[in-house]
């Protein structure tokens, strides 16, 4: 199945500053794509590009086969909802709705019937006489959405969509986003820096930082098997140490030497990754020591502990306890772990 | 792309024009205010400061100018005055009608100069206060004082509240706070309200002329220059008028765009 | 400016104290003028009691209300010159002109207008004189044979306003255009709009209440004027602020110099009133 979207051998140069490097990606079509990273990642310069406000320093963007690399984005089968939304407001709902298809030579009957059709869709049947001022953060959100879908583009992007919602109405929206994307079935490449955001609402999670790609995939491999460092530790938090191979399958750590399968060779430096909820007090295979907890955080549903590890003081463990338990900061405590839930990294 | 050639050809030679019909009156006037013949209109013969010369000897100009700068800067620093106060006193305090005063003190901003000057004629007049460089001054508070009121009353937001409410915290007393804080703490709003009212009075014509009789400003000692005829000496006059005022301006660009702003 | 403080220091005179200087000399000032005026108004300058024959002789004279009259033709159509030169410039400076060169741009624009406005207004005599720059030029040229008559006609008055005019609305709408988001911009080609369509539909009806408070300015700053119709347009043809002065200069009639003074007054109020929905902002 050829890509809906291929991005080639991308670059963006701002002066001195290199914001993408060689980045390559395919989007599938009718595909929920997560561009995930901090700030700074080039996640936004990608978007830019796919939409057609930037043209790259170098590198192809073919969307359906066509080489689109220079097209403007008038002409590209995309539309982007803003991150400030840009609504129009000097229109009505239904105007802002409608300025596409306006664009595009669609009658006024025709437009508003569609328009209709779309603020249904995306739960504002009623907002079409209003002003945008006259609506809520969420609604605005909203008709952002609806106006971009309804001129039917092959792919939707979204920069940042949710960043100014709060958590209740974000969750609200991620689950709204969702579903709309799998009855339109337009292709969506959505752009955030929350990782949670990210595992909700991917099909295909890629993660950056500094102008590349760091890994990507289904959110569920991209989180439980993160193929480098930075993605262990920026989709969710790890405790991270290194280590390094002296045989096949034997990893010497500062806990000890380890048995682990792995497809790296000898000699090789390597970092291990452990999840906070794989951390757990009492018997396991591995042993990690003793450790004398600093920190103790009440996070609701769990407590989120920071230790000092005996065998290497200067790391921090990371660990996931129950939201009962009744460890305070100064105990030491004996951790352990599965050998099944240890991440070998190469990078 | 021709299109956005094309539109970038045309924004020039636009642009051009403009800039050109902007700068032509000032070309001519300080082109021909180094002509040498005796009459200051073209064809340019060539250059002399005989003009300047005049112009600097002539003691009713001399004296004008000293007028307009002393009106000004009383005036100005009035209104500046009288517009801080009001502005601290609307932003800081709940005062009864408040809305209300603050728009008597912001309406002299929508009437014509004319229709203020000939106002105070008409008071005046009856009252028996004579036509003076004082009245000229009463008037230019009134034009000036909505202008210091809106600039400063702008200025006044949560943010200087807040540090004033930490001056009051740590002790200050009212006046400390208005005079060891607030008014520091304003320095750039306070710079802009003297600064263009200086402006706007050092060039006003209509207040001074209905208000004054002997000793008069500039604008208007020039303008009974103009009455008898073209005036070798108006061309050197308006030049130099001109090039103060570019001094004044390139002091305010200094003074305000050089300081590290906080 | 949510909380705001009683006056701790003097029991609540504070405020009054403060506020006071400048509402009192507003009102004695500015207020007490304009009930002069009204009052002076409806006196006649040969004596006599109260009468409305200033505003009676005003209605009945034709040389007179032809003076109003004229006043609104020529600010209409310096109004409407003046936007249409505006904008386009205030474009150019906002779109075509790279960021760090625009403030030098506006401060070369509006530096020619720190001269002394009576100096100004003389300068286009300078222009437009019949020995002046334009006629010198056209007959140089050989596009006429004799020099035509360009200084005191109503033409030289509309060229001095305009040339300001073109200055003050360059830089409200300036203004107007950069404190719109580029957002919008983006939008709309997003949606399909080019250049011409993204202009038509979204930034012109955006910046348009900035025009609309544009207009108004110059409009009650042109009608007001004196200088400029008196220096360029002679004595040809009077403006409302001409008649005025005229009254005082001449015959020292107060009561109508006043009755013509409150009737611009009104013209002025019922501008206001008829753009009052333009001068209000709306934020989205």
């Amino acid at each position: 199945m050829t890509p809906l979207v291929q991005v080639k051998n991308v670059s963006q140069h701002f002066g001195s500053m290199c914001a993408l490097d060689d980045v390559s990606l395919n989007i599938a079509p009718e595909s929920y794509t997560v561009l995930l990273g901090p700030s700074g990642s080039g996640k936004t310069t990608l978007l830019s590009i796919l939409g057609g406000f930037l043209q790259p320093s170098a590198g192809q963007v073919l969307i359906k086969g066509e080489d689109c690399t220079s097209m403007a984005p008038a002409k590209r089968p995309t539309t982007t909802v803003f991150q400030d939304y840009a609504l129009f407001p000097h229109m009505t709902v239904g105007g802002n709705v409608g300025f596409g298809l306006r664009m595009r030579g669609v009658g006024s009957a025709e437009r508003d019937k569609r328009a209709q059709e779309v603020l249904k869709l995306v739960g504002l049947p009623e907002a079409s006489g209003k002003k945008p001022h006259q609506l809520s953060g969420g609604q605005r959100q909203r008709v952002a959405l609806a106006r971009a879908l309804v001129v039917e583009p092959s792919v939707l992007l979204l920069d940042e969509p949710l960043g100014a919602l709060d958590l209740k109405l974000r969750r609200q929206m991620q689950e709204e986003l969702k579903a709309i994307q799998k009855r339109v079935g337009t292709a969506f490449v959505h752009v955030t820096h929350d990782q949670e955001e990210a595992m909700a609402l991917a099909d295909h999670c890629v993660v950056m930082s500094q102008g590349r790609i760091e890994d990507e995939g289904p959110a569920e491999r991209v989180y439980s098997r993160p193929s480098s460092r930075f993605s262990a530790t920026f989709m969710g938090e790890s405790t991270i140490f290194s280590g390094r191979i002296v045989a096949r399958d034997e990893i010497e750590t500062v806990f000890g030497r380890w048995h682990l399968t792995t497809a790296a060779t000898g000699g090789t430096a390597v970092s291990l990754a452990i999840r906070p909820e794989h951390v757990v007090i009492g018997t396991q295979p591995l042993s990690l020591g003793k450790a004398a907890i600093t920190d103790v955080v009440f996070q609701g549903s769990f407590k989120r502990v920071t230790a000092k590890p005996e065998k290497d003081a200067a790391m921090t463990l990371l660990a996931r306890l129950p939201a009962d338990s009744g460890v305070q900061p100064g105990d030491v405590m004996d951790f352990a772990c599965d050998p099944r839930h240890v991440l070998v990294l190469t990078r | 792309m021709t299109m956005r050639s094309g539109i970038r050809l045309a924004s020039i030679i636009y642009a051009i024009l403009i800039y050109g019909f902007i700068f032509l009156p000032v070309a001519t006037l300080v082109l021909f205010s180094f002509q040498a013949t005796l009459f200051p209109i073209p064809p340019f013969t060539g250059p002399s400061l005989r003009r300047y010369q005049a112009v600097l000897s002539d003691d009713r100009l001399t004296s004008a100018l000293t007028n307009s700068l002393f009106v000004a800067v009383i005036s100005s620093a009035m209104a500046t005055l009288l517009g801080f106060l009001a502005a601290w006193g609307f932003a800081r305090f709940r005062v009864p009608a408040s809305a209300v005063l603050r728009g008597l003190i912001t309406l002299p901003l929508t009437v014509s100069y004319l229709i203020i000057g000939m106002g105070l004629l008409v008071l005046f007049n009856g009252l028996g206060f004579p036509k003076s460089l004082t009245a000229a001054g009463i008037g230019h508070v009134v034009i000036n004082l909505p202008l210091c009121f809106a600039i400063l009353y702008s200025q006044m937001g949560e943010h200087q509240a807040n540090i004033e409410r930490a001056a009051r915290d740590l002790g200050a007393r009212e006046w400390q706070v208005l005079l060891l804080v607030t008014a520091p703490m304003l320095w750039p709003a306070l710079f802009a309200s003297f600064f263009l009212s200086m402006t706007f009075s050092w060039d006003e014509f209509v207040i001074s002329f209905l208000l004054t009789r002997f000793d008069t400003t500039l604008p208007v000692e020039i303008w009974n220059l103009l009455r008898s005829g073209l005036n070798p000496k108006t061309n050197a006059i308006g030049s130099l008028v001109f090039l103060v005022s570019i001094a004044f301006v390139f002091l305010f660009e200094l003074a305000l765009f050089r300081k590290p702003r906080s | 400016m949510t909380e705001k403080a009683r006056g701790s220091t003097f029991g609540g005179l504070l405020p009054w104290l403060v506020v006071s200087p400048a509402v009192l000399w507003t009102l004695a000032f500015f207020a007490a003028p304009f009930i002069a005026m009204a009052v002076v108004s409806l006196t006649l300058h040969e004596g006599g009691g109260f009468s409305f024959a200033n505003y009676q002789q005003f209605f009945s004279n034709p040389s007179y209300y032809q003076a109003l009259v004229n006043s609104l033709e020529v600010t209409l159509i310096v109004t409407v010159i003046s936007i249409l030169l505006a904008y386009p410039f205030a474009w150019i400076l906002a779109e075509q002109i790279p960021e760090k060169w625009q403030r030098l741009a506006l401060i070369l624009a509006v530096l020619p207008f720190w001269t002394s406005y009576v100096v100004r207004s003389y300068s286009w005599l300078l222009v437009l004189a019949e020995k002046g720059v334009v006629n010198n030029t056209l007959l140089q040229l050989g596009l006429i044979a004799e020099p035509i008559q360009l200084a005191n006609t109503r033409f030289a008055t509309v060229v001095g306003f305009v040339h300001f005019f073109v200055m003050l609305l360059t830089l409200t709408i300036f203004a107007n255009l950069k404190q719109l988001s580029p957002s919008y911009r983006k939008a709309a080609a997003d949606l399909g709009a080019g250049p011409v369509r993204t202009f038509l539909h979204v930034i012109l009806p955006l910046t348009f209440p900035g025009i609309m408070v544009g207009a108004f300015l110059t409009f009650v700053l042109a009608i007001g004027d004196y200088i400029t119709p008196q220096i360029l347009g002679g004595n040809n043809e009077l403006l409302m602020p001409q008649l005025i002065m005229l009254q005082i200069g001449r015959r020292g009639d107060f009561p109508l110099a006043s009755a013509l003074s409150i009737l611009l007054m009104a013209v002025v109020t019922m501008a206001y009133l008829a753009s009052a929905r333009w001068l209000k902002i709306e934020r989205a």
